[in-house]
């Protein structure tokens, strides 16, 4: 009854809110007035049901998350354990494999896409999700590659097969560039001012006009080519699509090792406490470095990759929102899990283009979600779960001394 | 020296704005050390309103000071329960989480408000009536200083005394002060925090419409996006005058104002935004304490 | 004096214009249990931090003297450079990775005696692996030195506290110091577990050859274990000697329980 009370009341309280904006519009040069009044009946119901569902979300919450964890779930079973990892990866790769054939050239596209998020949410997740810096403006990194391969194959030719490790180093030059004096600082001032620097780069890419072209962008950007040889358009496709499965796979495979080493034990022990882990004699600059080079590299990368897949890039391509989109991947597939990232970045990618009606609401969607993670599901989808070693070898042995 | 004065002048307006706009950052993070990324979009929610309300007055024949007023009272009380709202969603439930986790909340909640006007409304720009009437006896310097503008510096300097007034010699200014100065103290000295902070986002938001609604009226057209914008440089100059620091803000604010309109109106104008980004990450890396601001020392 | 292996001359800070430490001498002997004690707000954990690189002292020397080494002077260093010439510590408010497992933390301990980088990470080559399986060894036998086999892949925030502190120990005995400086590690422990730290601190310092500075406000334990005592107010050194010549000290009693 209690519950009930408050549920009217909070959709009461969204009804006002949302009266103005929702119900009401106007044409100030035709003078009229729009009422959509089943907007209000919308929120009201809608409103009511969230905050139940709210209320016992809450509930949960409080109840205490550890049952959970306790339990060992699928995803780890399937990751950790050989028997399930093998077949599993590998019914992965085939189907990977056979995908572009018996589907259209759009969907392929809209794959590579999906794909090239999985990479930047696996290199942002190295910044984010590991080191534990708030990085908002990724993008730029990415920018500096597509730019990189862009520039270099206008004015001098350069092929993508050139291109791809300078991107790459560009980006890694890049992000040591900005993180020298950036990364000092606090975790909030450091993702305003990541924030500022991506701005900037923007900015610059569409005033510069004799460097970059300004917001016209670089246009004909030459097709990746196969041990010299040239590639028709169809081909090229397919052919991105590989070269990014590949990649993926090498990301997969180097952060996986990254995180279970020495460098990605004290990423992780960074995040947890700044002031402990220099304490235990970690270069505090030097750790968020590697981290952050390491992030600016695979978005160099990549940005080389999308620079060959679409042929045509300016710098609408590399706004905050990218940032944002990238970050969402991260935050919602669980901070430093590898599958939890690719998952997202398939769901959030692939699942507005296949719902058309639903692609209008993707970034209000994202918003929301990124809100409801961090309230109700802080470690994402797919909780990242610590390493456990064995020891009982270790132990015997030296028992049987 | 006319055109030195037109751009200070202008400078002057861009900074009051500003100012109205960086105190909602300043006295947040004053209190709850959250940089309030969903600020920017309660400035870009109170010019939205004002547009409606004062369509509609204007097509009901209203007409003058009583639609400015009344649509600016709208705006205000809009704004106040967007920010109570927001807070109680999107940040209250993370009082104890790890630092990052309300920053995340605070951006995802930023881009969905963005888009919730978007879709609610329109992804255009709207032409937004001039509301701020045109004073006669401004009229011998109107090529210098409009009169929306003078009404603008005005407006944000009578906003910045009540307030100063509030904080200062209010029992709830006192407990706001004593919040931001040690949280669990307050609350044991039987201050209720959780209003406290509710009050602050209440008045954050309110000074952020005052914002939004004269810089509307005065550059005349708004859209979804003129939050964000808004909201970072806002931040910008509350970080350069020391965020947690009222006056701080209010001179960060300015000085951030006459740089920009100084630097556009001598250097370029292509690269507005460029010269405030770049001043932030100047501020931050060298003085990230800000002009008023004191460095803290961690506790160890 | 030769067997000294940290040696604080005059050694001040100030915070604005209040002196939290002000020209204190101490000094460690090799292989010595040393207290410094006195009450809330004297200084204590602020000498900590300066000789621990965390606070840059405003005056006076800081001399490490590592066994078989020249003294070396390490005011204004990093504290991660401090730590890997061999003085380590540990924190009032514990500070352990929480959601890493103990394990791991230990094996963070290990980082300054270790060497792979990204591309050993990467490429995981036969010496980053022997490298891997040491460190793993190591701070397995940390774990049991300091009795916390049964927590050795939970997460450190889920251990109990007392398992907490201990941990602490642990991960600091991981950097292989000469020197190990705890900040009251007794605080919040019952009884059965303050004796049981008591046990532990003479045990690593037998089985380590270390010398140890702590802090403490346990007078039972200070007493207990300690060699030479130093006592600090209002950040002034009031006195200095062995536990019993402390309990005896006018100066002391005066600090501790007020005039009269």
């Amino acid at each position: 009854m209690k519950n009930l009370k408050q549920s009217i009341l909070i959709s009461l309280w969204f009804i006002f809110l949302t009266f103005p904006l929702m119900v009401i519009r106007v044409n100030t040069v035709e003078q009229e007035v729009e009422w959509r009044w089943m907007n209000m009946a919308f929120i009201g119901v809608g409103t009511f049901v969230c905050s139940y569902i709210w209320r016992y979300l809450m509930a949960r919450k409080e109840k205490g998350g550890n049952e959970e964890e306790s339990k060992i779930s699928w995803h780890q079973t399937l990751t950790t354990e050989k028997k399930y990892a093998i077949p599993a990866a590998a019914l992965i790769l085939v189907i990977a494999f056979i995908f572009p054939h018996i589907v259209t050239e759009y969907r392929i596209n809209t794959m590579i896409s999906a794909l090239i998020y999985v990479v930047l949410g696996l290199g942002l997740n190295i910044v984010v999700g590991l080191a534990g810096l708030l990085d908002l403006g990724y993008v730029a990194f990415y920018a500096v590659g597509a730019y990189s391969y862009a520039l270099l194959n206008h004015h001098f030719g350069l092929s993508f097969w050139a291109c791809l490790p300078l991107g790459a180093l560009l980006g890694a030059f890049f992000g040591i560039l900005l993180g020298i004096p950036v990364l000092r600082l606090r975790g909030d001032y450091l993702a305003i001012v990541t924030l500022g620097f991506g701005e900037i780069i923007r900015l610059i890419l569409e005033n510069w006009n004799e460097f970059s072209f300004g917001p016209s962008g670089i246009a004909n950007i030459s097709n990746p080519t196969f041990f010299g040889q040239e590639i028709s358009r169809s081909g090229g496709i397919l052919f991105i699509y590989y070269l990014m499965i590949a990649l993926v796979i090498f990301t997969i495979f180097v952060v996986n090792r990254l995180q279970n080493s020495r460098l990605g034990r004290s990423w992780v022990a960074l995040r947890e406490d700044e002031i402990a882990c220099q304490a235990m004699g970690i270069d505090r600059m030097k750790t968020k470095l590697a981290a952050f080079a390491l992030g600016a590299t695979w978005a160099g990368m990549v940005g080389v990759i999308f620079a060959a897949k679409t042929s045509f890039i300016n710098p609408a391509s590399f706004t905050f929102l990218e940032s944002a989109i990238i970050l969402s991947i991260v935050v919602l597939g669980g901070m430093g899990s590898i599958l939890g990232v690719i998952l997202a970045a398939f769901v959030l990618i692939l699942l507005p283009e296949e719902l058309r009606a639903f692609s209008e609401y993707r970034m209000l969607i994202f918003g929301a979600s990124m809100v409801l993670m961090m309230v109700f599901r802080p470690q994402g989808i797919i909780a990242n779960v610590r390493r456990s070693y064995e020891y009982h070898g270790l132990d015997r042995a030296e028992e049987a001394k | 020296m006319e055109y030195f004065f037109e751009l200070f002048l202008g400078g002057l307006t861009r900074g009051s704005i500003y100012a109205l706009i960086a105190l909602g950052y300043t006295m947040v993070y004053g209190i709850i050390e959250l940089i309030n990324f969903a600020h920017g979009e309660i400035y870009m929610i109170g010019a939205f309103t004002a547009l409606i309300v004062a369509s509609l007055l204007t097509m009901a024949g209203m007409d003058g000071m009583a639609v400015l007023a009344l649509s600016m009272v709208v705006a205000i009380i809009y704004a106040g329960a967007y920010g109570f709202t927001i807070e109680k969603i999107a940040y209250k439930p993370l009082r104890q989480a790890p630092r990052l986790s309300p920053l995340i909340s605070a951006i995802g909640m930023s881009i969905f408000l963005q888009n919730y006007v978007l879709l609610a409304q329109t992804s255009d720009f709207l032409p937004f009536p001039s509301l701020i009437p045109e004073f006669s006896f401004m009229e011998p310097y109107e090529h210098v200083f409009s009169s929306s503008e003078l009404v603008i510096v005005v407006v944000t300097a009578v906003s910045m005394l009540v307030l100063t007034y509030l904080i200062k010699f209010t029992k709830m200014g006192k407990a706001m002060r004593a919040s931001a100065q040690d949280r669990t103290m307050a609350m044991l000295a039987g201050i209720n925090v959780n209003r406290i902070i509710s009050t602050t986002f209440i008045i954050g938001s309110t000074l952020a419409a005052v914002g939004g609604v004269l810089i509307a009226s005065h550059i005349g057209q708004i859209n979804f996006y003129i939050g964000f914008i808004a909201g970072i440089k806002a931040f910008t100059a509350a970080v350069l005058g020391g965020i947690g620091s009222i006056p701080g803000a209010v001179l960060g604010s300015l000085v951030l104002g006459w740089t920009e309109s100084f630097a556009t109106g001598y250097v370029s104008s292509d690269y507005e935004d460029v010269f405030a980004f770049t001043l932030l990450v100047l501020i931050l890396i060298f003085r990230p304490a800000g002009i008023l601001g004191k460095t803290k020392t961690q506790k160890v | 004096m030769a067997d000294k292996v940290l040696d604080v001359k005059a050694l001040t800070k100030t915070f604005g214009g209040l002196k939290a430490v002000d020209s204190v001498d101490l000094d460690v002997k090799k292989g010595e249990i040393v207290a410094l004690i006195g009450p809330n707000g004297a200084g204590k954990t602020t000498f900590f931090n300066c000789i621990t690189g965390i606070y840059t002292p405003t005056e006076g020397d800081v001399l490490i003297i590592p066994p078989g080494e020249d003294p070396e002077r390490i005011n204004g260093l990093k504290p991660n450079k401090i730590t890997s010439k061999g003085m380590a510590r540990t924190f009032q408010n514990i500070r352990l990775f929480g959601n890493m497992t103990a394990l791991e933390n230990v094996m963070v301990g290990c980082h300054c005696r270790t060497k792979a980088n990204i591309i050993g990470a990467i490429f995981r080559g036969p010496s980053t692996l022997k490298e891997e399986r040491e460190t793993i060894q190591k701070s397995y036998d940390l774990l049991k030195e300091v009795g916390l086999t049964e927590f050795v892949n939970e997460q450190a925030k889920n251990l109990p506290y007392g398992a907490q502190r201990r941990l602490e120990i642990a991960r600091a005995m991981a950097t292989d110091p000469f020197l190990l400086l705890l900040d009251e590690p007794a605080a919040g422990m019952n009884p059965q577990e303050t004796r049981d730290l008591d046990e532990l601190i003479t045990k690593i310092r037998e089985d380590y050859e270390l010398s140890i500075l702590l802090i403490e406000h346990d007078m039972k334990l200070v007493m207990n274990i300690s060699d030479r005592i130093f006592v600090v107010d209002y950040g002034k050194k009031i006195a200095e000697g062995t536990p019993r010549e402390i309990k005896d000290n006018p100066a002391v009693i005066k600090a501790y329980l007020g005039e009269d």
